[in-house]
């Protein structure tokens, strides 16, 4: 742990030295309230404001040999400053390549993020209320650097938009078109993948508990079941759509044969889970093959099963989409991403994908909410 | 040995036969309704034993017997010159060749980001979400716009069907290293320290071998996931070569035996890869010095 800090501190110090450098840099090189670049609306250099400002109680403190104010808020502020004019400036370029002192602009405002992070994920932020502010800030913050730094690359080294298009117009489209993305995702989530995802799921489950119960089956399903994991299960999809036509139904027939595998071996793996010990105390107790089931093994069970149901849960999603690129009716995400490929309007294909990952997530945290409820007594869980 | 075969060979070869026993009942229920309408068509009555056989012989059935895509993966596996058009060993080997440079970019790159994550505790907050986040996009339905927006700037070929495989495969070996980096004792860590280990110094010769085991692990859950990459990465190009693309095409041209045949090609391959993968972690575990279990 203590070298883990060290290093931390090096790091940083390295990276505040950094950062210093550029501010001074963009001092010295720029006129600091209004910079040659800026072709946003004029009140954006009052931001300015907050930055000078701390940099001048800085000084103050250093003058007057105090502590100095926490680097955090600096860093904030400069953040708070300068991004807003960054992305300003772009409407100003025009599909033209930006200026070169833009860059120097640029950087800075990613290094304060990166320094900002850096400072949060450090030991001052581990535990307490700030620690829970801080665990979701840095991800948070990453988040938006990146999107920040997609959106000005792409604008300003004027990328084309065929290859790349810039967040801003992808969530434009993403509102602009929210009846067609919900009727697909009506189409594709609602129907295909939660139908076929509760008949896989069942259906595997179902199988698990009879190969549970005798023996024999249990050593020929499990050899079977690990090495069809490793199978590119993906191709049944045009089979299926041959043989359950071009409607939902091919593509949760695709589903359930996705998710049944991965729910059969970790249900049975995780039926094996019970130790000794406890069994033998539910024999003491005279209970049943069934109540030990319900009560002692089943419960055992459930860690095994929510990875299955986590794993399902992206295999689903995939599963239905690219069963789609086989033939569907004129509605669906699959569809809608091949046919506006071929229409190159990529906006589109990137606002379907944006849903897609958020249903993915949503899918996916529902589930993780809910294994927290039911496994609440599992160490992974109660260690936080 | 008795043991191995009691507990495994046994049971195993009983449920595959069960399953092919299966598999044939299902081909005569599947086949049958198509097959009555055309004997009404030609006014035949075959009787029972002639009708069954007649359901396994379509040319074009809804569910080919076994039998007919064993031969079908037969003839167009040992049979064709390996170079030709048909030859499913071709077709297999554009697939492999896309899975295998995939696989090797997501290795390094997997290995990469667990470094960074094991190393920098900034990282670790910020990136360990997105990477799970990453797993969330159903990046296959990605794929034709990765293949289409590739060949409009003029990459075609192997990288773009190899980076779908790289983003399949990242994911598990990005996982799998940081728990493996962090797999050793504190005890081992406090030795090092005691040896005045440098960081480096404790990452190459403690980290980086515990992680070994865990590496290959994942590995081969990352070159199973590669394959699927590389076939779903075949579709969108329109069919030209590939075991994705012999599946669009059969399925264009409702060729079943040609469909489950490229099936059968596809699931050989995966079994190759990951017994390879098994194989040589296995070897590298006993040039390590760790013992065979």
């Amino acid at each position: 742990m203590s070298t883990q800090r060290g290093m931390n501190f090096v790091a940083t110090a390295f990276q505040r030295t950094l950062l210093y450098l550029i501010v001074i840099l963009i001092m010295l090189l720029y006129p600091l309230l209004e910079p040659p670049y800026l072709s946003g609306p004029r009140w954006l250099s009052v931001l300015m404001l907050p930055l000078l400002a701390y940099i001048i109680l800085v000084l103050v403190q250093r003058y007057r040999r105090n502590a100095l104010p926490p680097l955090e808020i600096g860093v904030g502020l400069f953040l708070l400053a300068f991004v807003p004019i960054c992305l300003a400036s772009l409407r100003g370029f025009a599909g033209e390549e930006a200026p070169r002192n833009y860059w120097t602009t640029v950087a800075a405002c990613v290094l304060a993020a990166w320094l900002l992070n850096d400072l949060l994920s450090g030991a001052k932020y581990r535990s307490g209320w700030w620690g829970n502010i801080a665990k979701f800030a840095v991800p948070t913050i990453f988040s938006l650097t990146l999107l920040f730094l997609w959106e000005v690359l792409v604008r300003a080294l004027a990328i084309p938009f065929v290859l790349l298009p810039p967040p801003t117009a992808i969530a434009q489209r993403l509102a602009n078109s929210l009846p067609v993305l919900m009727a697909d995702v009506n189409q594709t989530i609602f129907r295909s993948v939660l139908i076929g995802y509760a008949l896989g799921c069942a259906a595997g489950f179902a199988a698990a508990i009879v190969a549970d119960r005798f023996v024999f089956l249990r050593r020929g399903l499990l050899p079977i079941g690990n090495m069809v994991s490793a199978l590119p299960i993906i191709g049944v999809a045009p089979i299926m759509v041959m043989w359950f036509g071009f409607d939902w139904q091919s593509k949760a027939a695709v589903v359930v044969i996705m998710t049944f595998f991965p729910m059969l071996v970790n249900t049975v793996a995780g039926l094996a889970a019970s130790g000794h010990m406890e069994r033998d105390l539910m024999r003491t107790y005279a209970s049943g093959y069934w109540q030990t089931l319900v009560k002692l093994r089943l419960p055992a069970a459930m860690p095994f099963i929510f990875n299955a149901l986590k794993i399902n849960s992206t295999l689903a999603l995939i599963g239905a989409i690219v069963a789609e690129f086989f033939g569907t009716p004129v509605v669906g995400m699959g569809f809608r991403i091949s046919t506006e490929v071929g229409r190159m309007n990529v906006d589109m294909v990137w606002a379907e994908i944006a849903v897609a990952a958020l249903a993915g997530s949503v899918f996916y945290g529902v589930i993780a909410l809910v294994e927290r409820a039911v496994t609440f007594w599992h160490p992974s869980i109660r260690g936080g | 040995m008795t043991d191995r075969l009691r507990d495994k060979i046994v049971p195993v070869t009983a449920i595959l036969l069960g399953l092919v026993a299966a598999w044939y009942v299902f081909a005569y229920v599947m086949n049958a309704p198509f097959q009555r309408d055309l004997d009404r068509r030609a006014g035949e009555t075959p009787g029972f034993s002639e009708f069954v056989v007649k359901t396994m012989t379509q040319p074009k059935p809804t569910l080919p017997a076994p039998h007919q895509v064993a031969v079908n993966f037969f003839e167009n596996t040992f049979l064709r010159k390996v170079t030709s058009n048909r030859s499913l060993v071709y077709h297999a080997w554009v697939t492999l060749s896309s899975t295998l440079l995939g696989f090797a970019f997501g290795t390094v790159l997997g290995i990469l980001i667990a470094v960074g994550i094991v190393h920098f505790a900034a990282l670790d907050r910020s990136l360990m979400p997105w990477i799970i986040a990453s797993q969330t996009v159903p990046i296959l339905a990605l794929a034709p716009m990765i293949i289409v927006v590739l060949a409009a700037i003029g990459i075609t070929g192997l990288v773009p069907k190899a980076l779908i495989s790289t983003y399949l495969s990242f994911f598990p070996v990005a996982v799998g290293m940081v728990k493996g980096l962090r797999s050793p004792d504190i005890i081992h860590l406090d030795l090092m320290r005691t040896y005045n280990a440098s960081k480096a110094e404790t990452f190459w010769k403690l980290r980086l071998p515990a992680s070994v085991p865990y590496l290959f692990a994942s590995m081969k859950v990352a070159i199973a996931a590669s394959l699927v990459g590389a076939i779903v990465g075949e579709l969108p190009t329109g069919a030209v070569a590939g075991i994705g693309a012999k599946l669009l095409s059969g399925s264009y041209y409702s060729q079943t035996i040609d469909m489950f045949s490229a099936l059968v090609a596809g699931s050989l391959v995966a079994v190759l890869l990951v017994t390879a993968v098994g194989i040589v972690g296995r070897i590298v575990e006993r040039a390590m010095g760790g013992q065979s279990a």
